[in-house]
């Protein structure tokens, strides 16, 4: 046989690995549940979203679409995302007033006309997904992480319910689920993404003005989006790396 | 001089606490932590695949269109194009997977119209709004316009 013993052995080698996943991947499809066959290569993507704070009109749907999606409880205080609005005096940006009546889970319906010398404005808040999270940083026990695509997630088997990350997020993400005492977050709809499908909220949002994005695909539209706004991250001189790429951003906005 | 056994046996029985106090920490080690963890980073990978499968309750624009493609063809010649079918009807997951048996509920043609584009200063002023009770005091606002391309032409 005019074939060498390594050529012979790579190519037994290749033979094995990918029948054994074809094998997997079929034995999914015949379960009759294709999307969940391992198919999905969480190092080929790493994702983020674009807010665009000049495009949200507080309808409070993808809070509601949120809630829905991933079972989070209605109570004061348990969001994943919510949605403020900020009332500024331009002479004191630094002190702005925010308002977020349950969460805006039933829009913004008040409707007097203030004085006509505020800004006001909505922004949409959710976990910035931040590539060095100060909330994994002080997990003592590993229960919550960066995944390989840019993902901070909860492992709700694990998490003790200390809250500590609940004290360390410096955007106010987390929350302690009262149903099982442990600690719950955005997920960026991890089990949607993964499947090829957006997030919740990035779905519903009538505007458009949240935008799921996978900054390692080339023909992402973020990457026009970030090249043609003047965009910001919540808190920059945290240096969180956050990756939720906010357009009109304002300065008061904490 | 040959050392005597009182010079040294203090440091063999100290030597043994600390086998014994390793082994138990080893042994306990094993036990408590979950072989998968550790493997990508301080987390346990099967962390990742448990976020994974939590049941997926709103059915995306794609799978909507499959079959609604007259709606889809209505929606795309109005304003209305880039609003998904779920900001509207609802979570419609169940009712993809089977389309017979969980029917949607027809959403209020005024709360949910009213929910965008009821009036608001801090509004965006490009978006159009209204305000309800001087628009149109009562009634449906499909009434009037047509909620797939509102447009009144």
């Amino acid at each position: 046989m005019d074939q060498d013993r390594r050529t012979f052995l790579g190519q037994t080698g290749k033979l094995l690995v990918l029948t054994a996943s074809a094998a997997i991947a079929w034995e999914h499809v015949l379960a009759g549940r294709p999307e969940e066959a391992p198919n999905y290569r969480a190092t080929d993507h790493w994702w983020g979203m674009a807010v665009d704070i000049e495009k949200c009109i507080g309808c409070g749907t993808c809070v509601r679409a949120c809630k829905t999606e991933n079972d989070v409880p209605h109570e004061a205080f348990t969001f994943r995302t919510w949605v403020e609005r900020y009332v500024v005096d331009p002479a004191d940006y630094e002190h702005p007033k925010v308002e977020s009546p349950n969460g805006g889970y039933d829009g913004f319906h008040e409707r007097e006309v203030r004085d006509p010398n505020l800004k006001m404005f909505y922004v949409p808040k959710l976990c910035n997904h931040c590539a060095h999270s100060p909330c994994v940083q002080v997990c003592p026990v590993g229960a919550t992480f960066e995944s390989q695509d840019g993902v901070v997630l909860v492992d709700k088997s694990y998490c003790l319910g200390c809250r500590y990350c609940v004290q360390a997020c410096p955007y106010g993400c987390r929350f302690i689920d009262p149903r099982t005492h442990t600690v719950d977050k955005c997920s960026l709809c991890y089990h949607r993404i993964t499947k090829g499908l957006t997030t919740a909220c990035c779905e519903t949002c009538p505007t458009g003005a949240r935008v799921l994005a996978d900054l390692k695909d080339k023909n992402d539209p973020i990457h026009a989006f970030l090249r043609e706004h003047k965009v910001q991250v919540l808190k920059p001189q945290m240096a969180t790396g956050s990756k939720m790429y906010y357009n009109g951003l304002d300065g008061s906005v904490r | 001089m040959k050392p005597r056994a009182s010079d040294y046996v203090h440091l063999v029985r100290m030597a043994g606490l600390f086998a014994v106090g390793i082994t138990a920490f080893l042994v306990l080690r094993w036990l408590m932590v979950p072989a998968d963890f550790g493997e990508l980073g301080h987390y346990r990978t099967g962390a990742v695949p448990d976020n994974m499968a939590r049941p997926i309750v709103y059915a995306g624009q794609a799978v909507c269109v499959e079959c609604h493609a007259d709606v889809a063809e209505l929606r795309a010649r109005g304003k209305h194009v880039r609003v998904a079918c779920e900001s509207c009807h609802g979570a419609l997951a169940a009712h993809a997977s089977n389309p017979d048996g969980q029917k949607p509920v027809r959403p209020d043609p005024r709360r949910t119209c009213i929910s965008c584009h009821s009036a608001n200063i801090s509004k965006p002023k490009s978006f159009p709004q209204v305000v309800p009770e001087e628009h149109a005091p009562e009634g449906s606002c499909a009434a009037c316009h047509a909620v797939h391309n509102p447009k009144i032409s």
